[in-house]
C-alpha cells in the first residue's frame, strides 16, 4: 500500500511528460512510415501506373504483306515491345493474320476470348477452336460457338511500305479487350 | 545423465520455457477426443512442415526466371542426384496438405468444433484453407511449363472480369502487360515469403487457440452448446474425464503423422514428380492446358456453365462462399454438436462433396473440349464404310476433312462436345440435317460458308446412313405425304 501511494504521483508526474515523448516518438515514426510507403506504394504498382503514363503498345512489325497470301489465315509471330532480361521464351507472342484482299486484313490475338487458351486455326472448316473450353470462331473472329461471349481480339494494324505492323503489347482479356480499342482511338489519343 | 540435467537447467534458466512446455503437454484432454477422428489437424501441420522443408531444398537448384526456370527443372529431375525425388515429396504433399485440410475442416464442421467458444479458431482455419489453396495455385506457377503459362493466362482472363478495377487487377497480377519474367518472380515471391510467412503466422494462432481453448470433446446427441454454460462445462468435463495429452492423445497424432508422410514419400517413389510439361513458350500453341487436380472442378464448371451466368457466378461466389464460411460460426454459435442431430451439416457436407467429384471427374475426361487431332487421326470405323455409295463415302471424307470429328465421335472415338453421331440419322431427317450443318445451332457453328452444296450433299447422305440396321433414318411424316400426293397427282395426269 505504502508504495503504491509513494509512487503513485511519481507516475503521473512522468506520464505527462514521457506520454508526451511517447505520442511525439509515435507522430515521428507515422511520419517516416508515410515516408516511406510513397516509394514502397509507387513500386508495388508501377505495373499499372506505367501502363497509364507511357502506355504499354507500341507498333510492331509482323512482317512482309507478301508474307500473307490473299485470302489465307497464317499465324506470325511478334516480339513484345516491352522486354525484360528474364523474359526467357516469353518475350515473343504470336497472332493470326488474316489478309482479305489487298492491304485490308484482319490480325486476330491467340488468346480465346473466353480465358485466354491459345486458339488454333483449321482452314479446311474455317473455323479458329479453342483446345480448353471448346470456344469456336468464324474466319473473321466473330464467335461461332462454346462460352466465348464475344468474337476474337483484334489488334490494330497499318500497312506501310509493304509492312504489316500491329498495335501491340498487352495480354488480352475479357476485361480489357484492349486489342480492339486501340482501332476506336481517336487520332489525337 | 547429472551432466545433461546440468545443461538443461542452464539453459532453461536463461529461456523458461520448460515450465510452459510441459503446461502444454501435460494439459487434460477429454478421454474420447483420443480419437483416430482427431488427427487431421496435426497431419495438416506434418505435412506443412513437409512441404517447408522440401521447399527449401528445391529452392537450392531452383531459378525463379521465366528463362532458366523450366531448364532447372529439367535439370533437378535428370542431372541433380534425388532430385526427381524432392520435387515429387513437393508435388506430392502439396496435393496431401489441400486434401488433408479438406478432411480436417469437414471433421471439425461435423463435430461441431467451431461452435462457442471456438469461433476464432475455425475464422483462421478458413484462411489457412485460402492460403493452402493459393499456395497449390502458386506452385503450379512456380512449375514454369505450357500449363503454368496458359494457366496464367486464365487467371488473368478471370481476373479482368472485375468491374472496373479488373485491368488494374491483371497488370498487378501479372507485373506488366504480359505474363513474362516479372509474373513469375512474384509469383515465386508470393510462393516463397508471402503466404508461408503468413501461414506460419496463423497455424502458430491456430494452434495456440486450440491449446487455451481445448480440443472439442467428442459430440454426445443432446449435450447442447449453451455460451453461458459451456465453459464450466468443458472445465468440468476435463476435470473429471480427464487424462493428459501426452502421452495419452498424442501417440495416434504421431502414427497418423508418420503414416502421411511415408504415403506421401511411396507417391512420390512410384508416380514421381509432376511435370514440367512443355517449355513456357508462347508460340507454340499445340496445348491443351489444364489446372492442377484442385482446380479441375473450377476448370469444369467454367465450361458448363452458361455464357452469361459465368461473370456472375466467378465475381459472386467465392466472395459468398467464402463469407459463408467466416460467418458460419456466428450463425450456428450454439446448440447441438453432434452430426447425427444435424442433418443439414450433413447433407451440406455430401452435397459439396458429391459435387465438387463429379466435377473433378468429369475434368478429368473433358468432355466439353474439341480433340484438335480427331479429324486427321482417328479412322472412320468399318462399319459405316461398308457398303456405301461413292457419294455417302466422299461425305465421310467431307465429315473428316471439315474438321466434324474433333467435335462429333463416331464408334466412340473423337470429341464430345457435339453429341455422338453413331445414330444421328435416327434422330434427324434428311432436312434437318441440312438445316443443322448449314445454319448450326444448339452450340455448333454454321458450315454454310465452308461447304459447297457437292460437300453438304455429301455430307448428309454419309449422315443419312449412320442408323442401327434394326432402325431405319428419321422420315419427315408431313413431307412423304406430300411428295406421295403429288406422286398420285402427276400419275393421275399421266396417261
Amino acid at each position: 500500500m505504502s508504495t503504491n501511494t509513494e509512487t503513485a504521483p511519481l507516475t503521473n508526474a512522468s506520464l505527462s511528460r514521457r506520454g508526451f515523448f511517447m505520442k511525439l516518438g509515435i507522430l515521428f515514426n507515422g511520419f517516416a512510415a508515410i515516408l516511406l510507403a510513397v516509394p514502397i506504394v509507387g513500386f508495388l504498382f508501377s505495373s499499372i501506373t506505367r501502363g497509364r503514363g507511357n502506355g504499354y503498345l507500341s507498333w510492331v512489325r509482323l512482317g512482309e504483306v507478301g508474307n500473307f497470301p490473299e485470302g489465307e489465315t497464317r499465324m506470325a509471330t511478334f516480339r513484345n515491345p516491352l522486354v525484360m532480361p528474364t523474359d526467357g521464351k516469353t518475350v515473343d507472342t504470336v497472332c493470326w493474320v488474316r489478309r482479305i484482299a489487298g492491304d485490308q486484313f484482319q490480325v486476330f490475338a491467340i488468346n480465346c476470348a473466353h480465358l485466354g487458351c491459345p486458339v488454333r486455326w483449321f482452314p479446311q472448316s474455317g473455323l479458329f477452336m479453342c483446345p480448353c473450353h471448346g470456344g469456336a470462331y468464324y474466319r473473321d473472329g466473330s464467335r461461332a460457338s462454346g462460352p466465348p461471349e464475344r468474337g476474337l481480339f483484334e489488334y490494330a494494324y497499318k500497312v506501310e511500305n509493304g509492312v504489316l505492323t500491329i498495335d501491340a503489347g498487352q495480354l488480352p482479356t475479357p476485361g480489357d479487350p484492349v486489342a480492339s480499342l486501340t482501332s476506336e482511338k481517336s487520332p489525337c489519343a | 545423465m547429472r551432466l545433461i540435467a546440468k545443461i538443461g537447467e542452464w539453459f532453461d534458466h536463461r529461456l523458461q520455457l520448460a515450465a510452459p512446455i510441459r503446461e502444454a503437454a501435460g494439459h487434460p484432454v477429454p478421454r474420447n477426443t483420443a480419437s483416430w477422428f482427431y488427427v487431421f489437424g496435426s497431419a495438416a501441420l506434418t505435412v506443412f512442415i513437409l512441404q517447408l522443408v522440401t521447399g527449401i531444398l528445391l529452392a537450392l537448384i531452383y531459378v525463379p526466371s521465366a528463362g532458366e526456370a523450366w531448364s532447372s527443372l529439367q535439370a533437378l529431375n535428370h542431372q541433380i542426384a534425388l532430385g526427381w525425388f524432392i520435387r515429387a515429396m513437393h508435388g506430392w504433399g502439396s496435393n496431401f496438405m489441400v486434401a488433408i485440410v479438406l478432411i480436417h475442416m469437414v471433421q471439425v464442421f461435423l463435430f461441431g468444433a467451431h461452435k462457442f467458444p471456438r469461433e476464432l479458431t475455425w475464422i483462421i482455419g478458413v484462411f489457412l484453407l485460402l492460403m493452402t489453396l493459393g499456395m497449390a495455385f502458386s506452385g503450379q506457377v512456380l512449375r514454369f511449363d505450357q500449363d503454368a503459362y496458359w494457366g496464367l493466362g486464365i487467371g488473368a482472363s478471370i481476373a479482368s472480369r472485375v468491374p472496373l478495377l479488373g485491368p488494374f487487377i491483371v497488370k498487378l497480377m501479372l507485373g506488366g502487360p504480359i505474363i513474362a519474367g516479372a509474373t513469375l518472380s512474384r509469383f515465386f515471391a508470393l510462393h516463397v515469403f508471402v503466404i508461408p510467412g503468413l501461414l506460419i503466422a496463423f497455424v502458430s494462432l491456430h494452434v495456440l487457440m486450440v491449446l487455451k481453448l481445448g480440443i472439442n470433446e467428442w459430440p454426445m446427441p443432446g449435450r447442447i452448446v449453451r455460451r453461458a454454460t459451456y465453459e464450466a462445462e468443458y472445465h468440468a468435463l476435463t476435470k473429471k474425464d480427464g487424462e493428459p495429452f501426452v502421452p495419452y492423445a498424442i501417440w495416434k497424432d504421431m502414427f497418423f503423422a508418420a503414416f502421411i508422410i511415408l504415403a506421401v514419400a511411396a507417391c512420390a517413389f512410384y508416380f514421381g514428380p509432376f511435370g514440367p510439361t512443355g517449355q513456357p513458350d508462347p508460340t507454340i500453341i499445340q496445348t491443351a492446358p489444364k489446372p492442377d487436380y484442385f482446380f479441375l472442378w473450377l476448370y469444369a464448371l467454367l465450361s458448363l456453365l452458361p455464357p452469361s451466368l459465368e461473370t456472375p457466378f466467378l465475381l459472386i461466389c467465392p466472395p459468398l462462399v467464402i463469407l459463408g464460411l467466416i460467418l458460419l460460426p456466428f450463425l450456428s454459435g450454439e446448440g447441438e454438436k453432434s452430426w447425427k442431430r444435424r442433418p443439414i451439416a450433413v447433407i451440406t457436407v455430401l452435397l459439396i462433396a458429391i459435387t465438387l467429384g463429379t466435377f473433378t471427374r468429369m475434368a478429368q475426361f473433358t468432355p466439353w473440349s474439341p480433340h484438335m487431332n480427331a479429324w486427321s487421326g482417328d479412322p472412320v470405323p468399318d462399319r459405316y464404310i461398308h457398303g456405301t455409295t461413292a457419294l455417302e463415302r466422299q461425305g465421310a471424307l467431307v465429315f473428316q476433312v471439315k474438321q466434324c470429328r474433333n467435335c462429333h465421335s463416331l464408334g466412340d472415338t473423337g470429341g464430345q462436345r457435339g453429341p455422338a453421331l453413331d445414330s444421328v440419322a435416327v434422330r434427324l431427317t434428311q432436312d434437318q440435317l441440312i438445316r443443322q450443318v448449314i445454319q448450326g445451332g444448339g452450340n455448333m457453328p454454321a458450315y454454310g460458308n465452308n461447304l459447297s452444296p457437292a460437300e453438304t450433299t455429301a455430307l448428309v447422305a454419309f449422315l443419312e446412313t449412320l442408323h442401327p440396321a434394326t432402325q431405319g433414318p428419321a422420315r419427315d411424316a408431313a413431307l412423304d405425304q406430300v411428295l406421295s400426293n403429288s406422286q398420285v397427282k402427276t400419275s393421275g395426269t399421266q396417261p
